[in-house]
């Protein structure tokens, strides 16, 4: 084949494969270019905005803080043993990433609403966690714990055995290797995983839409104030939107630097 | 290249000119409020049952939502919202045809069942843990604004402020805030009596006074850039229709005033 033809073919290659980044990127351009610096100030100055971004921002650490917290003891546990009661878990634990938000706000009203099938444990004098604070966090972990959970069991897995086995001789206890061999290790991944789990509770609006419900200064996080500012006001809603398009970018590229390095030294090390 | 992007404004410019026979258009899309939803159904089905062939297409949602789908170009034949605001709004920017009301509803009260002997009425409102009433924009939220502030009048000037102390949610169209009251999940909210009725058995109704109470008024208009005219306007003609107005009437709804709005 002549030089020629292999560089008319790698060309065809790359511009058929562009019209797919072309449409991605149309509309995030779109969005930046519309929304004008001045109305952007002005959206943001606005008193109610202030509010929406504290509770987005309280609600989602929250919910990074209980991933973390329960996720990684999880994602050990689940990485070091390979049973079909292990496998299956895991599964299940991962569903919430593939189930749509909507049916994940029907699950929770029907588990923890007022007549869900855990009210008469939870709720003996009748109230419910919906359209608390509280409501809000379940939602978001529901959603993002798989994400922390997929990074960080497969980060453990990687985890040399034969290190583990050394420090078990050593007198390790399990709890020990936990800490001070697999944590320290999987830790790129972890924060990768963190910070894509992080990006979807910030992203998070079917769910606490149905189950939290929409109330400015108690549940209304970003996506609900983007969602019902569209209708009265576009431009706090384009501004919202940019400024939150702006932080899932940054979250982005921690998660690709963090799951980056681990992927090379395991590249490094094969 | 420049000249390619004149003609390709050109040939996107230059519209099909709308096809008027009405033999020829098999669909009419209608844009429709959320209270419209169980009514309009059946009205298609009588509708389709003169007319073979025809499919009417809906897309009910709060009529804000509609607002703004119309606003960005969204392709409907017919819009019937829930209030005068959003439709004058679309009058005034060209969006829409002159508008007539064909309905009117009555907003009511929906307890949750076992709160239905504690509130027994509008004037207990505030003693319920949770209200769930509709965003300002959508029109029932809207109303429910004016109830409150009528009742602020009888009842106490920091009436709706109590109330709206025990707001747990503001939703986006006026079944949500009935789907509220039916889970259980809110003690209270406010909706159309034909949504109310709709959930029978499943929530207790109570009337609002007449004189604190804010009739809704239904507008309905055609699209001016509607791409099926004839239907859009064989649609409105039998909403406003007797065949039409009957069926209104069965579901609950109240005669509109039948004169252009303003």
């Amino acid at each position: 084949m002549s030089r020629h033809k292999l560089r008319s073919e790698r060309l065809a290659l790359a511009g058929f494969g562009s019209v797919l980044a072309l449409f991605l990127f149309m509309p995030l351009v779109s969005l930046v270019i519309a929304t004008r610096p001045r109305s952007f100030v002005v959206a943001l100055g606005q008193p109610f905005v202030w509010g929406v971004l504290e509770l987005s921002l309280l609600t989602t650490l929250a919910s990074l803080a209980i991933v973390v917290v329960f996720g990684t003891p999880l994602a050990w546990t689940l990485a070091r043993r390979g049973g079909a009661a292990a496998r299956a878990v895991e599964t299940l634990v991962e569903l919430p990433i593939v189930i749509p938000p909507a049916v994940a706000g029907v699950a929770l009203l029907l588990a923890f609403g007022r007549r869900g099938l855990f009210a008469g444990i939870l709720y003996p004098e009748g109230s419910s966690l919906a359209f608390s604070v509280l409501s809000v966090v379940m939602a978001q972990v529901f959603v993002s714990a798989p994400f922390y959970l997929q990074a960080a069991i497969s980060a453990f897995r990687r985890v040399d055995e034969r290190l583990i086995v050394v420090s078990r001789s050593f007198g390790a206890g399990p709890l020990r290797v936990f800490r001070r061999i697999a944590v320290p290790l999987a830790a790129p991944a972890l924060v990768g995983g963190a910070a894509m789990s992080f990006a979807r509770s910030l992203g998070e609006f079917g769910a606490t839409l149905m189950f939290a419900g929409n109330l400015r200064g108690v549940t209304q996080t970003l996506p609900l104030a983007v969602y019902t500012a569209l209708e009265s006001d576009l431009g706090v809603a384009q501004a919202l939107s940019v400024l939150l398009m702006v932080v899932a970018l940054a979250l982005l590229l921690v998660a690709r630097a963090a799951l980056g390095r681990t992927g090379e030294r395991r590249g490094g090390r094969e | 290249m420049f000249r390619a992007v004149v003609l390709l404004l050109a040939l996107t410019g230059c519209r099909r000119p709308p096809d008027v026979d009405p033999a020829k258009e098999t669909e009419v899309v209608v844009f429709a409020a959320t209270s419209l939803g169980d009514v309009f159904a059946r009205m298609s089905e009588a509708f389709r049952r003169t007319r073979p062939g025809v499919t009417v297409r809906f897309n009910f949602a709060g009529t804000q939502q509609l607002r703004t789908q119309l606003e960005h170009g969204a392709a409907a034949d017919v819009f019937a919202s829930a209030d005068m605001i959003h439709m004058q709004a679309l009058r005034r920017s060209g969006t829409v045809g002159s508008s007539v009301v064909f309905a009117r509803n009555e907003p009511v009260l929906v307890v949750s069942l076992d709160r239905a002997s504690a509130i027994a009425g509008l004037q207990d409102l505030p003693s319920a843990l949770r209200v769930v009433i509709g965003v300002p924009e959508v029109p029932i939220g809207r109303y429910t604004l004016d109830i409150l502030d009528r009742a602020s009048m009888k009842y106490g000037e920091d009436f709706r402020a109590r109330v709206e102390a025990k707001v747990v949610s503001r939703e986006l169209n006026v079944r949500q805030v009935l789907s509220r009251v039916t889970l259980g999940e809110a003690d209270a909210g406010i909706v159309y009596r034909t949504d109310a009725t709709s959930a029978e058995g499943k929530v207790a109704i109570k009337t609002i006074p007449p004189e604190l109470n804010a009739i809704a008024s239904y507008p309905i208009a055609t699209i001016v850039k509607a791409k099926h005219p004839a239907l859009a306007n064989a649609w409105m003609a039998f909403v406003l229709s007797g065949d039409g107005q009957g069926i209104l009437k069965l579901a609950g709804f109240h005669p509109g005033s039948g004169a252009a709005a303003p």
